[in-house]
């Protein structure tokens, strides 16, 4: 039990990276990474949504019938979105403002749908959470490190505290605006990957 | 007319869904390696979005806003706020649409359902769609505004996705670095083709 626990939150975080690995969602991943304040609320977000849809769907897997199973599938993680979303926007509005379209926008993304499609449907509902919490924060440490740098030389600061003290605050950094822009998550994910495939083990391509 | 002008310069190149808000990500990569299959899906996906905005905003405007259901005359509807199941309702009409349109394609239009159909059931889970349907809701377009919206943010993310595959292909024969090869210089190419798209902000 104890190795599976481990396989199956260790595994997504780098190995088998939802976003690098199997080129998942990654449409959220580039837009909430302006700063690490949004990008730690989706993480969150997504952990959750999609934890318990693999719950919900490996629950009922046995009863869905197989033609219309996408359809179940995605009434249950609209379902959660939609509860992230109330509960944004009652506890923390000017976050679920930042976030604007991209919490809903966690339906379609396809971590949780693929998860749901490729694990939960077959596997059941103890491992299916521990699999949805792993891939959840699988996407999370991409989102963290890439709002890490954006952030950090965008505008000088983590999580809002200053770090690099900018110009326009009589410091000395002169902060990067391309950094805020949409090129730079672009460039920051191409160049991770990089790293990625030159160091890390057994994430080399078959060329 | 101006209007009309501005919606399009900024549905098709300030605000392209795929490279300056990071819609529909998954399949702009899946499906760039080949410029012919990257049009087909583009084409398919303008349709889509030409479609499902408009009748989404019919819903969202006549059935879930708050006071929307005024029109049937019963009280108690009238003060209803459904704007909560909008998320579920877009998500459900874009299913259905798509299903629709391929079912439409497949009895009328062979030759099209041949050059289309395998890139339909991939768009249900598009993001570009459910975010175009999002956007309708939070900037509250009226019905007009919608369909413009509608086409020209689905122009935009076709002509992205063909110049972006034509990069590719022509990537093919270039000397990458080893570990920058596939994926990773893809990235940077979109990169660079968004700070292009981005210049267009200053008119």
């Amino acid at each position: 039990m104890n190795s599976a626990v481990k396989e199956n939150i260790v595994q997504p975080l780098f190995k088998n990276n939802p976003v690098f690995v199997q080129l998942l969602g990654i449409c959220s991943a580039l837009a909430v990474t302006t700063n690490l304040n949004n990008a730690f609320t989706m993480t969150l977000a997504v952990v959750f949504v999609t934890a318990f849809s693999n719950v919900g769907v490996s629950l009922i897997r046995k009863i869905i019938p197989g033609s219309i199973r996408m359809i179940v599938e995605m009434a249950i993680i609209a379902t959660l979105v939609i509860l992230v979303d109330q509960i944004l926007k009652a506890f923390s509005y000017n976050l679920s403002k930042q976030l604007s379209v991209y919490v809903g926008l966690i339906i379609t993304n396809c971590i949780v749908m693929g998860r749901a499609e490729a694990f939960a449907i077959k596997n059941g509902p103890t491992v299916s959470l521990l699999d949805g919490i792993g891939n959840g924060l699988g996407y999370g440490v991409v989102l963290m490190i890439v709002a890490f740098f954006r952030e950090l030389f965008g505008f000088g600061t983590l999580f809002g505290f200053t770090v690099l003290k900018t110009v326009n605050n009589g410091g000395w950094y002169v902060p990067n605006g391309l950094m805020v822009l949409a090129p730079a998550a672009f460039f920051l994910i191409g160049g991770i990957i990089w790293v990625l495939k030159t160091y890390g083990k057994g994430m080399q391509d078959d060329e | 007319m101006e209007h009309v002008f501005t919606m399009f310069m900024e549905g098709v190149f300030t605000q392209n869904l795929a490279l300056s808000l990071f819609l529909g990500m998954c399949t702009f990569f899946a499906v760039s390696k080949k410029v012919g299959a990257a049009f087909g899906l583009g084409i398919a996906v303008t349709v889509v979005q030409a479609i499902t905005l408009p009748v989404n905003n019919l819903l969202y405007n006549y059935v879930l806003r708050e006071g929307a259901l005024a029109w049937t005359g019963v009280p108690a509807l009238a003060s209803l706020d459904l704007s909560f199941l909008a998320f579920i309702t877009f998500i459900g009409v874009i299913a259905a649409i798509v299903q629709i349109l391929e079912m439409t394609l497949d009895r009328f239009f062979p030759p099209l359902y041949n050059a289309l159909g395998i890139f339909l059931p991939l768009i249900t889970v598009n993001c570009a769609i459910m975010g175009g349907s999002l956007f309708m809701q939070q900037r509250d377009y009226n019905f007009a505004d919608s369909c413009l919206y509608g086409l020209f943010s689905g122009i935009g993310w076709a002509l992205a996705i063909v110049i972006f595959a034509g990069i590719r292909e022509k990537m093919e024969y270039c000397h990458v670095p080893k570990g920058l090869r596939g994926l990773g210089i893809a990235f940077m190419a979109a990169g660079l083709l968004a700070t292009a798209f981005m210049t267009f902000s200053g008119m």
